[in-house]
């Protein structure tokens, strides 16, 4: 029996700013339904690993199959239809600040998918009920809260049916009590078989979701494993030590 | 007393109807002065839109491009730009036209007006809504990206509606300093307020009293203007952004 073809595999992925190897032959893959969350210090690469998935960052080697679909292919013919099948999730969330919740949700289906408004914006609340937004669809981004914001960007990558979901960082600008809200959702979200990738300081709840922890310092994947590789103790590699550093940070 | 009797008498009483009519001839000027800064202001848009667009995302030659844009017509007086219009511009095209054609083309001194003023106000007008673009949060052009946004249409869908919203106070700020440019429009030869204005106060010899009311005409025209687009910014304001809080105040 053969291995199924991963959805989403970055293969061989290095990224230079000003002569500085931002990534350095970064791989990793995802099957249908995977949870992978990547951790690190700050300045690792973590973001710049994500926003090449999606070509948002164009890989200076290099490339991202989704579903067999080469991205560097893609990006020469037109990259937004790759995008289109992924989400993407933000640390700051990235509302449309002029778009109510709703319209934020359905802009990309009016405009990206071409659907009529009645349609789009039917989906749209399906999207927010969803996310259990359902009551706020007419409020504005800053008449939001910072959990709020984050479950309608969730809402707004999800109406897009995403084949994979990109997450950086989605609950470090929130305060710690709203941090549960959004965590339910994703959590939700991976139960129903959405493939993710995700960056995150949430060990907790990732050693709880995820198959494999992959660790980032300084552009590479330094060591990938179980969530117990985060476990430490006697010959517990860097992730470990990271992660009691976390933990003496946190006090978790 | 003497006084009354002269403040009735049939001199002044004509000297006051007089002036009235006058005035009136002054006063529908304002019709010229009214279309000459809204057509000046309209074309402005239009070019300076995308003339800041380009000057934010654009490749780097196109945006030396649109810097020498700006740079030429914010460096030019308006009184030489309507000149090398009118004269220069506008007799090229007429000559031209009347070789290819054999017919007069006729070109007014109101549309050279509306050119320069136009022109010249996209150059500034272009540095309006380049602040303004850069002042919406870089954040949300990537999300549309990924969104499967183009480029463009998430300038479109996205950055412009918010940077237009944004641009709204210095517009109206614009459209008062355009307004008060618009009177030396009256050198072509265009019917408005000024250049009534000059004629009445010339065959009259009653300068202060003209020039005053001309003053008041403009005051009154940059009054409403302002206040139209106060309006205006209220009306599309975005509920809840922070600007809304400060501006609450007032
Ligand atoms: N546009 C850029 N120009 C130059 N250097 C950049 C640019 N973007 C990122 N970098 C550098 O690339 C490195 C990796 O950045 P990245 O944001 O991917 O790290 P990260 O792991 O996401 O960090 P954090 O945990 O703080 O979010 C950093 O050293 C950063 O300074
Ligand atoms: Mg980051």
């Amino acid at each position: 029996m053969t291995e199924p073809r991963p959805l989403l595999e970055v293969s061989r992925v290095t990224r230079v700013i000003d002569g500085k190897k931002i990534l350095d032959d970064v791989s990793l893959s995802l099957n249908k339904g995977d949870l992978k969350v990547v951790i690190g210090p700050s300045g690792g690469g973590k973001s710049t690993l994500l926003q090449c998935v999606n070509f948002l960052q164009v890989p200076n080697q290099g490339d991202v199959f989704l579903d067999g679909v080469s991205a560097r292919e893609m990006s020469r013919h037109n990259i937004n239809l790759f995008r289109q099948k992924i989400g993407m999730i933000f640390q700051d969330f990235n509302l449309f600040d002029h778009l109510s919740a709703r319209d934020n949700v359905a802009i990309a289906l009016r405009k990206v998918k071409g659907q009529k408004k009645a349609k789009a914006y039917q989906r749209a609340m399906e999207e927010l009920d969803r996310v259990g937004l359902a009551d706020k669809a007419d409020l504005y981004p800053s008449q939001l809260s910072g959990g709020q914001k984050q479950r309608v960007s969730l809402a707004r990558a999800l109406a897009m049916d995403p084949m994979v979901m990109l997450l950086d960082e989605p609950t470090s600008a929130l305060d710690p009590e709203l941090i549960g809200e959004v965590l339910n959702v994703i959590a939700q979200l991976s139960y129903s078989g959405m493939t993710m990738l995700m960056v995150t300081h949430q060990i907790g709840f990732a050693r709880h979701l995820t198959k494999e922890i992959i660790f980032m310092e300084a552009g590479r994947v330094v060591e990938t494993g179980p969530p117990e590789l985060l476990e430490g103790g006697p010959g517990g590699g860097r992730a470990a030590e990271f992660c009691a550093k976390l933990a003496e940070v946190t006090g978790r | 007393m003497d006084f009354f009797k002269n403040l009735f008498s049939p001199e002044i009483l004509r000297a006051i109807t007089d002036f009235s009519q006058s005035a009136l001839f002054i006063a529908q000027g304002s019709g010229y002065t009214v279309a000459l800064i809204a057509l000046a202001m309209l074309l402005g848009l239009i070019l300076g839109l995308p003339l800041s667009t380009i000057t934010v995302y654009g490749p780097g030659w196109l945006k030396k491009l649109t810097g020498l844009y700006v740079w030429f017509f914010r460096g030019v007086p308006i009184l030489v730009l309507m000149f090398l219009i009118y004269f220069g511009f506008f007799d090229l095209i007429e000559s031209f036209y009347f070789k290819l054609f054999e017919e007069r083309l006729v070109l007014t001194p109101f549309k050279a007006a509306v050119l320069s003023l136009g022109l010249a106000s996209a150059a500034y007008q272009s540095q309006i809504f380049k602040g303004a673009i850069l002042s919406v949060q870089s954040g949300q052009l990537k999300a549309a990206l990924a969104l499967g946004f183009s480029k463009k249409r998430a300038i479109i869908h996205v950055i412009l509606p918010q940077a237009l919203r944004i641009s709204i106070p210095a517009w109206s700020n614009e459209y008062s300093i355009l307004l008060k440019d618009s009177a030396i429009a009256y050198v072509l030869g265009t019917m408005e307020i000024m250049a009534r204005t000059r004629f009445m106060a010339s065959t009259t010899f009653a300068h202060i009293r003209f020039y005053l009311f001309a003053g008041l005409l403009y005051f009154v025209l940059t009054w409403l203007g302002v206040k139209l687009l106060a309006v205006l910014d209220k009306k599309v304001r975005i509920p809840g952004l922070a600007h809304d809080v400060f501006r609450a105040e007032d």
